[in-house]
Formats: structure tokens, sequence, C-alpha cells
């Protein structure tokens, strides 16, 4: 698999997950992915740009464009040092909420991309992959 | 853009939603448009979305909490012009909308809306759809 | 030490000559391109292999210095594929300028057969990899092909009707695949909103299967279809369909069924305040 381009933008403030959502559409688009791929993608990266904003406080969120033989991809990948999540199987619970509004971020966005990977660890932060295929 | 505006037409108000809005965008337009539905009297609100590509999980509880609220200062609210991959990616991220009303479009809306606060004699009201 | 680029310097007419005349030997397809045609792709060959040979002699896949090479195979590849050559035909085109190669190597190493040897492998497995890029070109070429046909054939067998003023139809015929029925959809919440549709029927009399996914995603375009503020319903569904929607445990909500495409649009023209009647019986 190779990578063709990466770039990391911040997430630490909500015009930021504007930008991520921006960044999104124009490379999924770039890429060749159709409107619908292309929103499912969008709307995915806000949900988890959201996430690590307000639950992470904060964090940084990297887009890889790949390319696996035929197959182009696009992946991002959002990190931050916040408090983690205790119990990933509850949070990715349809209807789940903390009250700080994990809510649907997590399941709904997992039914939105190809591959979802999450990893957390309680007070030492969040890490969630996702990536959609062309 | 610092606000969104909020035309006024007659017993409705319109707005138009046309820029990607950041959080507190769309938290100034919730409380803006309960102020005018006040100030105005307004029975209905049409929101009009047909040029925007994403609707995520917080706009759309703004949406819900704007036709709640709505509700609750005797307003009706219409949500149009939903385009087909929001749509799809609402129904698959499983946001639901409810109570929020939609319509194709603006001409449709409209409809929706004046049969809604003026209902028929026999209480129906034509193509009136809840999502 | 290497002689090809000398001998690629210094007998390029001869090579393109024997390389022409063995080209043209065997089996040349004088109907499918000209002579003057060949001759020039030919020249261009031993032209990009002169040059690519000049610099370091790196993997042919990764230097930039086989890259015009490899641009132009492929460009030749494809254009031979259109003329209806087949892959093989192609191949021999990189392939019969071995022999011409080997002879004049032969000549120039005299008594050196180890650097012969040398020189021939690295020849033959330097033009064995240039044949193989057309070949890969090739299929590349088909598999565009095949993907474009797919593509057309998929829109061309479901096509959306206009049954009234604000009224859709779209029936379904043979087997959904998970794929087929995502675009088919696609397509349908399109029409709604191009056409301001206000009921959208999906037929599914022609349907003889439907299985968990295509089911899921029959729900899923009917729910998207109300969220846009249109009205979505199923009509058709035979029995073993039912049958296997309940055994499948799928939950069809509040998606309306209707059992024929007749009833769903008489319900439609109802819903829409509409009536069909005799003209004798409507007031002027």
């Amino acid at each position: 698999m190779a990578l063709l381009k990466h770039e990391t933008l911040p997430v630490k403030t909500s015009a930021d997950i504007v930008m991520v959502r921006q960044m999104a559409r124009t490379w999924a688009a770039e890429l060749g992915f159709g409107l619908v791929d292309q929103t499912k993608l969008v709307t995915a990266a806000s949900e988890l740009a959201r996430n690590t904003l307000d639950y992470g406080r904060g964090g940084t969120v990297r887009f890889e464009a790949l390319n696996d033989g035929p197959r182009r991809g696009l992946r991002l990948i959002f990190e931050d040092q916040g408090p983690g999540i205790p119990d990933i199987e509850l949070a990715m619970r349809d209807g789940y909420t903390t009250g700080s509004g994990l809510g649907l971020g997590l399941s709904g966005s997992r039914r939105l991309v190809n591959d979802f990977e999450i990893s957390s660890r309680v007070g030492e932060g969040t890490r969630v992959a996702i990536t959609r295929w062309k | 853009m610092d606000k969104i505006p909020i035309l006024r037409m007659g017993a409705f108000l319109l707005v138009t939603i046309q820029v990607d809005m950041h959080d507190r965008l769309a938290l100034t337009l919730q409380d803006d448009l309960t102020n005018r539905i006040v100030e105005t009297g307004a029975r209905g609100v049409l929101i009009d979305i047909s040029t925007l590509q994403m609707v995520d999980s917080f706009i759309g509880r703004m949406l819900a909490n704007i036709a709640s609220m709505s509700r609750i200062l005797d307003a009706q609210t219409v949500v149009v012009g939903m385009q087909p991959a929001v749509a799809i990616t609402l129904v698959e991220l499983g946001l639901s909308l409810h109570g929020v009303r939609t319509a194709l479009n603006v001409e449709r809306g409209m409809e929706l809306l004046k049969a809604a606060i003026t209902p028929n004699v026999d209480g129906s009201a034509h193509g009136a759809v809840e999502a | 030490m290497s002689r090809i680029g000398d001998v690629l310097k210094k007998h390029e007419s001869d090579l393109l000559a024997e390389w022409l005349k063995a080209q043209m030997a065997t089996g040349f397809r004088r109907d499918m391109i000209g002579e003057s045609e060949l001759q020039e792709q030919s020249r261009e060959f031993l032209r990009l292999l002169q040059s690519a040979t000049q610099s370091e002699d790196g993997d042919l896949h990764q230097t930039s210095s086989w890259a015009p090479m490899r641009e132009m195979l492929k460009r030749l590849s494809r254009s031979r594929a259109k003329q209806g050559f087949t892959p093989s035909q192609t191949a021999t085109f990189v392939f019969s300028f071995k022999e011409p190669l080997f002879n004049r190597l032969r000549q120039e190493h005299k008594n050196d057969g180890d650097g012969l040897f040398r020189d021939i492998w690295t020849a033959s497995e330097l033009l064995d990899k240039l044949g193989l890029v057309t070949t890969e070109e090739f299929q590349k070429g088909r598999e565009e092909f095949i993907a474009r046909q797919q593509q057309e054939m998929l829109e061309l067998s479901t096509p959306v009707v206009k049954l009234w003023d604000g009224i859709l139809a779209l029936p379904l015929i043979g087997t959904l695949d998970s794929a087929r029925t995502q675009v088919v959809m696609e397509s349908l919440l399109q029409k709604i909103v191009e056409t301001g549709s206000q009921v959208a029927i999906i037929d599914i009399t022609g349907v003889p299967t439907v299985d968990t996914l295509v089911a899921q995603h029959l729900i899923k375009t009917v729910t998207a279809a109300r969220l846009m503020g249109a009205d979505c319903v199923i009509s058709g569904i035979r029995p073993q369909i039912a049958q296997t929607i309940v055994h499948l445990g799928v939950q069809l909500g509040e998606v309306i069924t209707k059992a024929s495409l007749a009833d769903a649009f008489a319900q439609a023209l109802r819903g829409l305040g509409l009536s069909v009647g005799r003209p004798a019986t409507l007031k002027v």
C-alpha cells in the first residue's frame, strides 16, 4: 500500500472542524469519490472531529491519501490526549451518550466508512482511524 | 459570514442556510430564530437547506431543536430541499430528525406551512410529510 | 563491461532494419497497421531504449529514466488493442527485438563468453519486462472497458418512470445485488429532487428474491426519501419475498407497502387530491 500524500490539521476550535470538513471534501473529490461517498466521509469526519474537540479536549487529525493496488482510499486519523474512553464497546452502541455528547458520533461514523479502528486508554487519550475506499 | 439572515414573508420566516456552518453560527441561528418568532408573531418557519452539502448530528440536533422551540412558540417548522446524498448519509448515520417536517422545495414547504396553520374542515392537511 | 549501450548507438540503423524485417516476416498484419506507422514506432522504441540505457540502469519500474519508455509502450499497447491486435502480438513487438540485438552483441563480444552471457541476460531481462508492460496495459484497458460497460448496463436496466405529475415509479426487474440496489436507489432519490415528485413507487414485482442487504437498502431508500420530504412506497412484494423478510427478521417499520403497482398508483393519486373519471361524469 502506498501513501500518496498526507497532511495533519489541528482540531482545537470549532472553526477547525469546518476546516477538517472542507479538506475531507476536497481530498475525497480529488481521489474520485462519488458525491454520496464524499458526503459520508465528510460527515464522519465532522462527527469525529467534534468528538476530538468536545470529548478529547482537542487534538489533531492526519489525512492520508492511499493507493492499494487498483483502489484508492482516504484515511483520517483522529488523535487526542484527552480522558480516553473507559468502555469502548458501550460507547459504540447506538444512542449511547455521556452527556458530553459522544452520542451517535462513533457508531454512526463507523457505518459511514469501510474501515474503522479505535483505540483508547483512560487518562491517556483516544485514536480513531477511518478509511473509505474507492 | 457572521449571522445567517432571516427573512420575513408574511406570517412566515425564511432561513436559507448556504454556508458550511461552524457550531457557534448554528447556535446563534437557533437564538436568532426564536427571538424573531416572538418579535414577529410568526406562525411558520421555513429552513432551506438545498445548498447544504452535509448535515451531521450537530446540525441535525439544531434543526430538531428549532422545530421543538418553534412549536412551543406556536409556530410550525419545515425543512426543505434536503439533497439525496445528505439524506442517504443521515439514514446511515441513524439520525431520525423526529419532529422535523420536511418538504422537497420552498414551494411545497409553503403549502405545508399554510395547511398546517389553517387545517381543512376535516382536520387533515394535504401533502404533509413528517420525518 | 556491458556493451549494450555501445551496440545500440553504433549499429542503430542496422538494428532497426533487421528488427523491422523480423516484425514484418512473422505474421505482420498489413491490414491492421501501416508500414510507416510500424517504422515510426520501432524508431521511437530504439531511441527511448538508447536514452534510458545511457543513464543509470536502475530497476525498470523504479527509475524515472525508464518512464518515457514505459509511457510510450503503454500508449502503443492501447493503440494496438484498438487496432485489434492480441496482447501477444503486441508483446512480440518488443520480444522480436531480441534476435537482432543478440546477434550484434555476439559480434561485439567476440571471444568473451562471460561478457556475452552477462549482456544477453541483462538485455533479455530488460526486454521481457518491457514486453510485460504492454501486456499489463492491455489488461488494464480491458478492465476499464468492462467497468464502463457495467456502469452503462446498470443505468439502462433501471429507468425511473414518471407515472403522473408528482408520481414516479421504479420498476425493478431481475435479481438485485447490493451494488446495483445502491446505484438504483441513488438515482431514484436524485430523480425525486429533479422532478419535485411527491411520491415514488418502488415496484419489485419482477424481483424473484431479496436478501437482507437488499431489503435493508430498500428500507434505507424509503427512509431517505421521507427525510427529503417525499413519500416512498414499495409495491409488488411476492409471497416468497414476504416470507423471506419475516424469516430474516428484517424490520419494515414504517415502510408502506402495497400489493400492486396499480394500488400504489391509485393511492398516490388520492394523496395528491386527484381522481380518474370518465369524461361524461366530469363537470365542465
